[in-house]
């Protein structure tokens, strides 16, 4: 019994609560005769005070991940937990989580204390409770002596922290936001996306955050699922996620990233070794989950910024690969270097302009490029 | 270079003011205008003739006896009664039913949605006579007795339509997920409507109640139809051309007009005041 649980993190008192739990969840809709699958089955469970990112490209199901946690949309399998109490089919405004929708979809026929005093008042929180908690709220937001105006009346990123507080002040099981940023221009967005972290760890309530700027998630971010055609390709810190990205699509997406193939020579402990060219040649670290033997191809991704250049043969213990350089770009603090290695594959590497004035190479040069092996990452058989 | 120079430069400081005279734009422009306005401005005028014939058509001096004796006629004000309590209970109704209809028309999808739509279409294009007479063969056919409720159905028949086109718009153009806040937020259906709902449709259900209204009020064709015995203003205006219109019914016209103007210049004055 002990070891076959069936929801180990609801029957542990060790263990806390999960906020939010999704289990097995899918979710399809008709469309001209034909069955189009939004989600595909997600499994989650996203703990309390967490802000946790739904990341993906358009159409790969986190929004309606996010509905469906919400209660806007019901899955057509799996089950919705919401610190422990199924709500699979109860409808939204019978939740106690609150959402912050990418329009804001404020009133605009209500003052900014009526929209913030909105969800108390369906509660029948006491009057003066309301006039006190509103006004925390929009100290909290920043938005102090503007009760009366009409959301109309404020900006872009004002109207954004009206929506938030709106959500806020019902001090939610969990709080949805939904590209919240997404219409605001980027000065601001970058201000806003600090500003939310730090009310967040004020409020301590769990966040969940759906975006497609995969910059925004890393940021603020305690883990990240992130979310292609349905499925959650990869679920880690954003760190995790970025150093160690366990997909194609997963490196492709986040960051850029550099793919490299060839055929292993030999397996180690953990590790597969390929000759690259002539006189080059890789370590990379395998997980469990790639299966690999020596002979056959194996791709590997290695981050820009991982990877140096020079001129002389690297140290024995660095992966090498020779190339050459096809073209120089100065960015300021950094200088992005294309290659072409000697089997043909483009590498991007980027390299700080911290000490040096001159660039290391110049276009045509021929070059060493060299990185520790526990910064590339095995994914697999090449497509 | 110096062909740059050479080119003509702009002129400094304000625009020269063009020279003062009625130009054709203007003269045209005061032609629309007078042309529009000048029928109200002869009926507003021969309200205060002191005319002393049955015809009220040629200027005998200033008077105010009409405004004083404007109840005289007393199947004239009964006229004038009907027309107004007819429009305002069709245009109760119409607004009520036309609302729902927008509403379910500018958000939802449904079966017979298409069929809605060209039914509320044909409403509007239809040409009054052919709705008159049909009307009249249906109430006949009904062995309905024409009166005063045929009338008000009638006018809720012909009006539903404009009400439930002008909402339809503004449903079109509201967010959804506005709604789906006031949801979120703990309102239940009834709430969401009269809290959040119905506020932001408000602009397009008062155009259609006035536009309910004022088709009502000066109906004559299909009123005419389906009237039987029961008299309106228009019907009553038309049946005293004969023998003479009296300068009360230029005072009626006047009164009439004048509320329209209020609540144009009320509405026209809160549109600017709330920001959308």
């Amino acid at each position: 019994m002990t070891e076959t649980q069936q929801a180990p993190a609801r029957d542990d008192p060790g263990r806390a609560v999960p906020a939010i739990e999704l289990t097995g969840v899918e979710k399809a809709y008709y469309a001209h005769g034909e069955t189009v699958a939004a989600v595909r089955g997600v499994d989650l469970e996203i703990g309390q005070g967490e802000f946790f990112s739904l990341l993906g490209p358009s159409g790969c199901g986190k929004t309606t991940t996010m509905r469906m946690i919400a209660g806007f949309e019901e899955p057509t399998a799996g089950a919705v937990h919401l610190h422990g109490q199924d709500v699979t089919g109860v409808s939204p405004n019978r939740r106690d989580v609150n959402m912050v929708f990418q329009s804001y979809a404020l009133f605009p026929h209500m003052s900014v204390f009526e929209n913030v005093a909105f969800g108390l008042r369906r509660r029948g929180v006491p009057k003066a409770d309301i006039t006190r908690r509103v006004g925390e709220m929009l100290d909290i937001v920043d938005l102090a002596g503007r009760e009366r105006r009409r959301p109309a009346e404020l900006s872009g990123g004002q109207q954004q922290r009206v929506a938030l507080a709106r959500a806020l002040v019902n001090r939610p099981r969990a709080l949805l936001l939904d590209e919240p940023l997404g219409a605001l221009d980027l000065k601001l967005r970058q201000a806003m996306q600090v500003e939310l972290k730090r009310i967040q760890r004020e409020v301590g309530i769990t966040f969940v955050y759906v975006t497609h700027d995969q910059s925004e998630a890393l940021t603020m971010s305690d883990r990240i699922a992130v979310m292609n055609d349905g499925l959650i390709e990869q679920l880690g810190t954003p760190r995790e996620i970025y150093e160690h990205p366990a997909s194609r699509f997963v490196a492709g997406f986040i960051g850029t990233s550099n793919l490299l193939d060839g055929e292993v020579a030999e397996m180690g402990q953990g590790t597969a070794v390929i000759s690259y060219g002539p006189d080059g040649r890789i370590e990379v670290p395998v997980r469990d989950g790639v299966k690999v033997a020596a002979g056959q191809r194996l791709e590997l991704t290695i981050r820009p910024e991982k990877i140096d250049i020079g001129l002389d043969k690297p140290a024995d213990g660095l992966c090498a690969v020779r190339g050459t350089v096809t073209e120089v770009v100065y960015l300021g603090t950094s200088t992005s270097y294309n290659i072409t290695t000697h089997t043909g594959a483009d590498v991007v590497v980027f390299l700080q302009n911290a000490t040096s004035a001159d660039d290391i190479a110049t276009r045509g040069d021929s070059v060493w490029l060299s990185w520790e092996p526990r910064h590339s990452y095995a994914i697999g058989a090449p497509q | 270079m110096t062909t740059l120079t050479t080119t003509k430069t702009p002129v400094r400081g304000r625009p020269a003011r063009p020279k003062r005279r009625i130009s054709g734009l203007h003269a045209y422009t005061l032609a629309l205008i007078a042309w529009l306005i000048l029928p109200i401005a002869i009926m507003i005028l021969f309200g205060f003739n002191d005319t002393r014939s049955k015809q009220n058509f040629e200027w005998q001096g200033f008077t105010l006896k009409w405004y004083a004796h404007l109840f005289d006629k007393g199947d004239l004000t009964t006229a004038v009664i009907n027309s107004l309590t007819i429009a305002l209970l069709s245009t109760l109704i119409t607004t009520i039913l036309g609302t729902f209809a927008g509403l379910a028309l500018g958000r939802y999808r449904f079966r017979g949605k298409g069929s809605t739509n060209l039914v509320l279409f044909m409403a509007i294009s239809c040409p009054e006579i052919v709705m008159g007479a049909s009307l009249l063969s249906m109430f006949v056919t009904f062995n309905l007795p024409r009166g005063y409720l045929t009338i008000l159905v009638a006018h809720v028949m012909f009006s539903i339509a404009f009400v439930a086109v002008t909402v339809r718009a503004r449903v079109v153009g509201l967010d959804p997920a506005v709604e789906e806040a006031a949801q979120d937020l703990g309102a239940g259906p009834w709430t969401r409507f009269r809290l959040v709902t119905l506020p932001m449709i408000m602009p397009g259900v008062v155009a259609g109640a006035l536009l309910a209204f004022v088709l009502s009020i000066d109906d004559f064709i299909i009123t005419n139809f389906t009237s039987g015995s029961t008299i309106t203003f228009p019907l009553w205006i038309y049946g005293s051309t004969r023998t003479g219109t009296p300068p009360q019914v230029n005072v009626m016209g006047t009164l009439i007009f004048a509320v329209g103007i209020v609540i144009a210049v009320v509405s026209a004055r809160r549109n600017m005041r709330a920001p959308r």
